[in-house]
C-alpha cells in the first residue's frame, strides 16, 4: 500500500509544500516534483556526488536521503545560486572562466560542494581542497580546470586577487 | 523510489523504542547512507524501515556530570570532526571520521550507524576500542551500557536487544580515557577517497609527568579480524617502559601475537599483517610527539 507523507521545506529560497511518497528520495522530489533537473541521477549510491543538493548549508548527496528527511530544511539546487537580478553565482563564472566544464554532467554537483568550500571563508590548502572536492567523480577527468576555478573562487573571496589570477 | 514497504519515523527517543517493538522486523535508519545503499542494492529491499534521523536529542558532543564525553548517536562524522570537544580532547577520533567516504557522505553518515554496522573495517570503531569507548543503549526498562569490545559480538552483528526495543543513543568516552592522552589513526587503503580500509590502526599514549616513560599505551585495529580489536600484548609489554626506539620497534611486533587479519581480494593475509607492524610504529611514535615527548 503506498504511503504518503507532506513535506514542507524552503528551495531555493521559497517556501514550498509536497505530497511524497515516503519510498522517494530527495532526488526523486527535486526532480520529478519540482523540475530542479540540475540534480543528476549518477550512480544512486553515493559514489558520483551528481546528485548534490546544500541542506542547510551542507552538500549532501540527495540519492541517499529521504524526501520526507527534508521537513523543516533550507535546500540550495544549481538553480537557487542566480542572484535575483539573473546573473550567475562567483563560483559558476569561476568554472566558466576556467573552462571547467566538460560534458557538464557532474558540474551542478561539483558547482554547489564548492559553494560551501567557499562559503567556509577558510583558506585551504591545495591537499585538502582535493579532499574536500573528492566526493565528485567527473568521467571526462576534468579535475584540473575544476581544481582552479574553486581555488581562484576561494583566493578571491579573501580579497587575494593577486594570488587568485597567479593561480595556473 | 526505494523498494521499502513502510516507513515509520520517529521524533522521540521514546517514540523509536516504541516503534520498535511494534514492528521488530524494521531495519533503523539513521543517517542511511549505508541503509539506502543497501537497499538499492536489493539485499534490504522490501523491508520496512524505522527512521531515527528528526530525533534532534541524539545530535552533538557534550560533556556529562561525570565528565564523560558524550556523543549523541547521530552526530554526523563532519559535525564530530569540527567539535570543538572533540578537536580538544580526542582529536584522533575526528581525524579518523574525517576518512569515512567522501565529504557529503560524512556531512550525512552517523557514527552510531558506523558501529551499530557491526563491521570491521569502520574507521571510527578501532579508535573508539582504542579509547575504551562505552555504547548507550536505550530501551523500554531504561538504558544500558555496554563496553564497546561487548556491543560487537561477530562480523555485522552487534548487541542490541530489538526484543527490549533498544536503539543505540550515545557513545561515552570516560573521563579515565582522555585524561592527558593523545593518539592518531591510521588508515590504509588504495586511494584515499571513497575507500573502505585494507588495515585501520588507531593508538593512543599517556605519558609519564616527565614525558621518559610510558604511563599506558592503547592500541587496536580494524580489518585485523572479524570485529576490530584491541592488541593487549603489545599494551602489555610496553605499559611502564621507557620512551626508546626499540620499545616501540617491539611493541610494532608484539600486535603479531593478538590479531588475525584474512586473505580478501583487497588484500592477502601476509600484507596485513606487514602494514599491521609498521602502522602500529608510525601511530606510536606520533602519539609520543602528540602528548610532547621526544623518540
Amino acid at each position: 500500500m503506498a504511503q504518503y507523507q507532506l513535506v514542507k521545506c524552503n528551495i531555493n529560497g521559497k517556501d514550498v509544500e509536497q505530497i511524497v511518497d515516503v519510498r522517494a528520495s530527495l532526488t526523486d522530489m527535486l526532480r520529478n516534483d519540482f523540475r530542479l533537473t540540475s540534480v543528476k541521477k549518477g550512480c544512486e549510491v553515493g559514489e558520483c556526488g551528481a546528485c548534490t543538493a546544500l541542506i542547510d548549508g551542507e552538500a549532501i548527496n540527495t540519492c541517499l536521503y529521504l524526501a520526507v528527511w527534508a521537513e523543516g530544511k533550507h535546500i540550495i539546487t544549481l538553480e537557487g545560486l542566480m542572484n535575483p537580478d539573473g546573473s550567475i553565482s562567483d563560483v559558476q563564472r569561476a568554472f566558466m572562466d576556467e573552462t571547467a566544464i566538460q560534458c557538464g554532467f557532474c558540474i551542478p554537483g561539483f558547482i554547489l560542494t564548492a559553494t560551501e568550500i567557499v562559503n567556509a571563508g577558510v583558506e585551504y590548502t591545495d591537499d585538502e581542497l582535493r579532499k574536500l572536492l573528492s566526493g565528485h567523480l567527473c568521467r571526462c577527468t576534468g579535475y584540473q580546470n575544476i581544481f582552479r576555478a574553486v581555488k581562484k573562487t576561494m583566493l578571491r573571496r579573501l580579497g587575494k586577487n593577486a594570488e587568485a589570477d597567479a593561480v595556473r | 523510489m526505494y523498494d521499502m514497504k513502510a516507513l515509520y519515523e520517529a521524533y522521540s527517543v521514546e517514540e523509536a523504542v516504541r516503534l520498535r517493538l511494534e514492528h521488530p522486523e524494521a531495519q533503523i535508519i539513521a543517517g542511511g547512507t549505508d541503509v539506502l545503499v543497501q537497499m538499492r542494492e536489493g539485499r534490504r529491499a522490501g523491508k520496512e524501515l524505522i527512521s531515527i534521523q528528526k530525533i534532534s536529542s541524539m545530535r552533538g558532543v557534550t560533556i556529562d556530570e561525570q565528565e564523560n564525553i558524550r556523543i549523541g548517536s547521530l552526530t554526523t562524522f563532519s559535525h564530530i570532526t569540527h567539535d570543538p570537544i572533540i578537536v580538544e580532547k580526542i582529536n584522533v577520533l575526528g581525524e579518523a571520521v574525517d576518512m569515512v567516504g567522501g565529504p557529503q557522505i560524512r556531512n550525512a553518515g552517523t557514527i552510531g550507524g558506523n558501529t551499530c554496522n557491526g563491521v570491521t573495517s569502520a574507521d571510527s570503531a578501532s579508535t573508539l576500542f582504542a579509547w575504551d569507548a562505552i555504547i548507550e543503549l536505550t530501551g523500554k526498562n531504561g538504558k544500558r551500557y555496554l563496553p564497546i569490545k561487548d556491543f560487537y559480538i561477530k562480523a555485522g552483528t552487534v548487541d542490541i536487544n530489538v526484543a527490549e526495543g533498544e536503539i543505540q543513543t550515545a557513545i561515552l568516552i570516560p573521563k579515565a580515557s582522555y585524561e592527558n592522552t593523545k593518539g592518531c589513526y591510521l588508515k590504509y587503503g588504495m586511494r584515499n577517497a571513497m575507500e573502505i580500509a585494507t588495515t585501520g590502526c588507531s593508538v593512543n599514549c599517556r605519558l609519564s609527568a616527565d614525558k621518559k616513560t610510558f604511563d599506558r599505551v592503547r592500541i587496536a585495529y580494524g580489518v585485523a579480524g572479524p570485529v576490530p580489536m584491541r592488541a593487549p600484548a603489545a599494551e602489555e609489554f610496553i605499559g611502564g617502559k621507557p620512551i626508546t626506539m626499540e620499545n616501540i620497534e617491539e611493541f610494532s611486533r608484539k600486535v603479531l601475537e593478538n590479531i588475525n587479519p584474512r586473505d580478501s581480494w583487497r588484500a592477502s593475509k601476509a600484507f596485513r599483517l606487514h602494514i599491521a607492524v609498521e602502522m602500529a610504529k608510525r601511530c606510536l611514535i606520533e602519539s609520543v610527539k602528540r602528548c610532547g615527548g621526544d623518540v
